[in-house]
């Protein structure tokens, strides 16, 4: 029963939960079941809340037999990257400076998806405060990926993608900078959405790059993308860079969800196909060549800007992160020193001691990019060539409804192979990190596999606010395919 | 003998608290005085995750201020973070403003000596948010106190066009009646409402070459007596350091001073101005502010009559001297209540000594203004009348005055409930003061013998007319009855 169980999607689950047919009690007790049996190795974890989650499993299906209203996700099992602040348990960015720290409030999405009735089972690691792409920058604990736990999960979601891949939750939460939430769906395969900036609520997202963070789902497939969606988005007066509903609309992500987009035309950029492996390449053309078939037109366009992503990302990123993890200084939360003399070494020793080698990397790099005299030369350059980048986007959205592209160059690759180098690192989120300088939505979905049996992700851009068809035209594919619906063998 | 002539220069940069209601970027209430971090939130904690939000009220305060200070006020401006750290600043980052503050360009009038006015240049109006509060009496650490922490600060820098103390005190309680006038401080001094840091040095002409002292800035003045005495003290120490060394001002030797209060000498805090990076760049949290013209209208539509303004009016129009009309716009609300008294049709100089003499002495002990007191114009102005057509005596108009506070009743009502109401009936009295003659044979004698001792009758006589009408006869009629009587 709980292996049948833990096979359901959220909107499957959700619905037998609603009618009564599954308790939403036996739904948590199957994922807890699954933690305990496969968690120890894979790692997705860093905290989970048993009790608390059983708790109010039960008094949803007290709920329902009392015939009340329920949420969009009553009795769903969901975990949180654990970036994302909650009154219960501890919100560590996976980092050691944060490591007993407990939030005296909720993130907007946590109240969002408890108010929708989610059970919300447990908190993921991350590459220390999101800044990483395989999850080995964690400074509390190791992810591997269930297809090959000899691989990285991809980052920084990396808990939240292996956690769906591995069934031990139904959904989870991400949070995507450069491709925080694509890269690992694609790695784990499981789909991930980071919407359009400014959509999703950032109030409560432990910030790494303001103008570039935004929280989404990642899930078993478009369907579930949406049903959370739907719960997460909005505008939130806590969050003055969210967007006002006014200037574009809310709408119902899964109502139309089935419906193809007739005369869909996508655009793909064929120079850069040329950095990806090519198993990568070939599922990625495979797929687009399924839409091709079904009465796509494919549209072969040029992105003059969008090599620079990187360098621009890692000056704007980095920027913003010096700034915004400055509070974490030893003196009003979070770790202190043991051995400080004075309150200067209560800075320079608690950073020193509690945070790790990427973080400090990148926030030596931002604040190097922000100081005078180098300030017009890196930062404002920068956000010159973020502009040029956002106006490819915007040349590309007036020819096709799309752009298709890999997540990822590779797929997972193995555990310490890139940690040496951290501009090969940096180089996997090729593809994803323009869209994050753009602010537009995009969506890692399931295309293929490699030789070695493992997952190559599809990535689909829109344009902004245009969620409602990219996951449309990303249900095509599933609906062709069945990529979305494999599991790795635990 | 060498031929030395020198010229203070000081420029000024003032930090004024904003009547809010709340904080700059959070929900928190601004309150003095309270609990330490009662007044906290996860905003102005600067804890993990949390987002400022605008308050769009302290925005619309500071370009009302950037209008009456004639400023250029910017269609678009942005908030910037500035960075350093310091145990009272939780995030590590003040979000200000950089380099689009909300106004530019500006100037303010300010009174000197002789009833002239001196126009002093306005370079910026920006805001920001204050940082909390370090501690240093509870033993061997210190404690922050975060209910500070977020709240609205409105920073007014002047252009280099002071010359000396007073012009600087000058400015600084002009700026204090302007924000009071415009309701967007209460700039009260003993809340730390208004923080002043003079900049100065000394354009000195020596044997025909001119040399220019260091600048200091003297940190974190917080009431006029302690501005005005240490800019004359930095004044005087640069003249004598420069008479001794010689120094001269080079970029970098900037000096940073505090101010013993006690003492009431400058102190030396930071011998060279550090090479301080404050890596501002915008704020990602917060959305740039547009000013558009609607907006500008709705706020400038709040702009009133500036005090300045307000006092040469009631010079020229009401022929007050420029100290009266200075006390009564010391705050609006008095202001106001006078304006509108006289307009109500009391005589200008009859309100303004009701106010002054009485009214403030009043309000005072009941910690209120004027205005509160419970007297509306028109009764008062009714009162000035009264006074002035010698139904009640002077002494008797304040008693009513006083009384007016206390009841709803008209003048003349209170008057005659009172029994103030002056006797001017000559026949009535005439009857009175020969009886007063009458009685006094020896004090007539004396008034009318015209040597020293005639005055003093000639009181005792008037002392005596006014004690048998209980004070309520007519003075001048007395006096006149009394004068034709004893033929003096």
């Amino acid at each position: 029963m709980s292996q049948e169980i833990l096979k359901l999607t959220c909107r499957q689950l959700r619905d037998e939960i609603a009618k009564g047919e599954i308790k939403s009690s036996d739904a948590a007790l199957a994922v807890f079941a699954q933690i305990e049996k496969y968690d120890g190795p894979i790692g997705a974890f860093l905290n989970t809340f048993k009790q608390d989650a059983l708790q109010k499993a039960k008094e949803i299906d007290a709920k329902i037999a009392k015939r009340q209203n329920i949420g969009a996700l009553a009795g769903v099992p969901i975990a949180i990257k654990d970036n994302m602040c909650t009154t219960f348990g501890t919100t560590t960015c996976a980092s050691k400076i944060l490591e007993n720290f407990r939030s005296p409030y909720n993130a907007t999405v946590i109240d969002k998806l408890l108010a929708a009735d989610a059970v919300l089972i447990g908190k993921t690691n991350l590459d220390e405060f999101a800044m990483g792409s395989s999850t080995e920058n964690s400074g509390l604990k190791k992810t591997v990926n269930p297809w090959d736990k000899s691989r990285v999960p991809g980052g920084s979601s990396g808990g939240s993608a292996a956690a769906v891949a591995a069934q031990m939750c139904f959904a989870a939460l991400g949070s995507d900078t450069g491709g925080s939430i694509r890269q690992p769906a694609s790695f784990c395969g499981v789909a991930g959405l980071k919407p359009t900036y400014g959509r999703v609520s950032r109030y409560g997202l432990v910030a790494y790059g303001s103008s570039l963070d935004q929280i989404g789902p990642l899930t078993k497939n478009t369907e579930d993308c949406a049903l959370i969606l739907n719960v997460i988005a909005g505008h939130d007066e806590k969050d003055s860079t969210s967007v006002d509903e006014k200037m574009s609309p809310m709408c119902d992500y899964l109502a139309g969800i089935e419906k193809s987009v007739k005369g869909l035309k996508i655009a793909v950029v064929p120079q850069l196909f040329e950095g990806a492996d090519s198993e990568v390449v070939n599922a990625v053309k495979s797929a687009i060549d399924i839409y091709k078939k079904s009465g796509a037109e494919i549209i072969e366009i040029k992105m003059p800007h969008f090599e620079y992503s990187i360098a621009a990302y890692y000056l704007i990123a980095t920027a913003e992160a010096s700034s915004n993890l400055a509070r974490y200084d030893g003196v009003h939360y979070g770790h202190r020193t043991k051995n400080a003399g004075d309150y200067i070494e209560v800075y320079t020793k608690s950073r020193a001691e509690a945070f790790g080698q990427e973080v400090k990397r990148r926030i030596m790099l931002g604040t190097y990019a922000l100081s005078s005299g180098y300030y017009d030369a890196y930062y404002l350059k920068a956000l010159k060539v973020r502009n040029l980048i956002r106006s490819d986007f915007t040349a590309a959205f007036g020819k096709a409804d799309c752009i298709m592209m890999p997540t990822s160059p590779t797929t997972a690759f193995k555990i310490g192979e890139k940690t040496a180098d951290p501009l090969q690192m940096y180089l996997s989120d090729v593809y994803t990190i323009a869209v994050n300088l753009a602010g537009v939505p995009a969506i890692s979905i399931p295309c293929g596999f490699d030789k070695n049996n493992l997952p190559v992700g599809l990535q689909i851009i829109s344009p902004a606010f245009a969620e409602e068809k990219l996951l449309r035209i990303a249900r095509m594919f599933e609906n062709q395919t069945d990529f979305h619906q494999r599991r790795p063998a635990l | 003998m060498t031929n030395i002539d020198y010229k203070i220069i000081v420029g000024l940069e003032i930090h004024v608290q904003m009547a809010a209601k709340t904080k700059m970027f959070c929900g928190c209430e601004l309150a003095f005085a309270a609990e330490p971090n009662s007044k906290v939130c996860p905003v102005c904690l600067g804890l993990p995750g949390a987002l400022p939000v605008m308050n769009r009220k302290a925005v619309e305060f500071a370009i009302l201020t950037a209008t009456a200070l004639n400023c250029k006020v910017a269609e678009f401006t942005k908030w910037d973070r500035k960075s350093y750290y310091y145990p009272d600043l939780p995030k590590n980052y003040q979000i200000s403003q950089y380099d689009l503050p909300i106004g530019s360009n500006g100037f303010i009038e300010i009174p000197v000596p002789g009833g002239a006015t001196k126009k002093i240049r306005i370079r910026r109006v920006h805001l920001e948010e204050d940082a909390g509060k370090n501690i240093h009496t509870a033993g061997p650490f210190s404690q922050v106190d975060l209910n500070r922490a977020g709240t609205p600060l409105m920073e007014i820098v002047t252009e280099p066009d002071l010359n000396n103390a007073e012009e600087v005190k000058s400015l600084a309680i002009e700026l204090q009646r302007i924000v009071r006038f415009l309701g967007v401080s209460e700039a009260d001094m003993q809340k730390g409402h208004m923080r002043f840091e003079p900049n100065v040095n000394l354009h000195i002409k020596k044997d025909n070459n001119e040399y220019k002292t260091p600048i200091t800035e003297v940190k974190n003045l917080n009431s006029f007596k302690a501005l005005e005495k240490s800019v004359a003290f930095e004044a005087r120490r640069q003249l004598d350091n420069f008479l001794e060394t010689g120094e001269c001002l080079q970029s970098g030797n900037k000096k940073t001073f505090g101010w013993d209060d006690i003492k009431e000498v400058t102190v030396l805090q930071r011998e060279k101005e550090e090479a301080h990076d404050y890596r501002y760049f915008p704020d990602p949290d917060l959305v740039p502010v547009v000013v558009n013209e609607k907006w500008l209208s709705q706020i400038n539509s709040r702009i009133c009559e500036l005090p300045l303004g307000m006092q040469k009016r009631f010079v020229s129009d009401y022929s007050l001297s420029d100290y009266d009309a200075g006390v009564l716009t010391s705050d609006k609300a008095t202001a106001d209540f006078f304006d509108s008294s006289v307009k109500a049709g009391g005589d200008a100089k009859r309100i303004c000594n009701f106010i002054t003499q009485t009214g403030l002495k009043i309000a005072n002990e009941k910690g209120c203004s004027v205005a509160e007191l419970g007297v509306e114009p028109d009764r008062l102005a009714e009162l000035a009348k009264m006074a002035d057509s010698g139904q009640v005596s002077a002494t008797a108009a304040v008693t009513i005055f006083v009384e007016m506070t206390q009841s709803k009743e008209q003048p003349g009502r209170i008057a005659e409930k009172l029994n103030l109401i002056q006797k001017s009936d000559a026949g009535e009295l005439e009857k009175i003061v020969d009886e007063v003659i009458a009685a006094n044979p020896q004090a007539v004698e004396d008034a009318k013998s015209g040597d020293k001792k005639s005055k003093k009758a000639h009181g005792f006589l008037m002392g005596q007319v006014m004690q048998k009408t209980k004070g309520t006869a007519n003075p001048q009629v007395v006096a006149k009855i009394l004068a034709s009587k004893l033929k003096i």
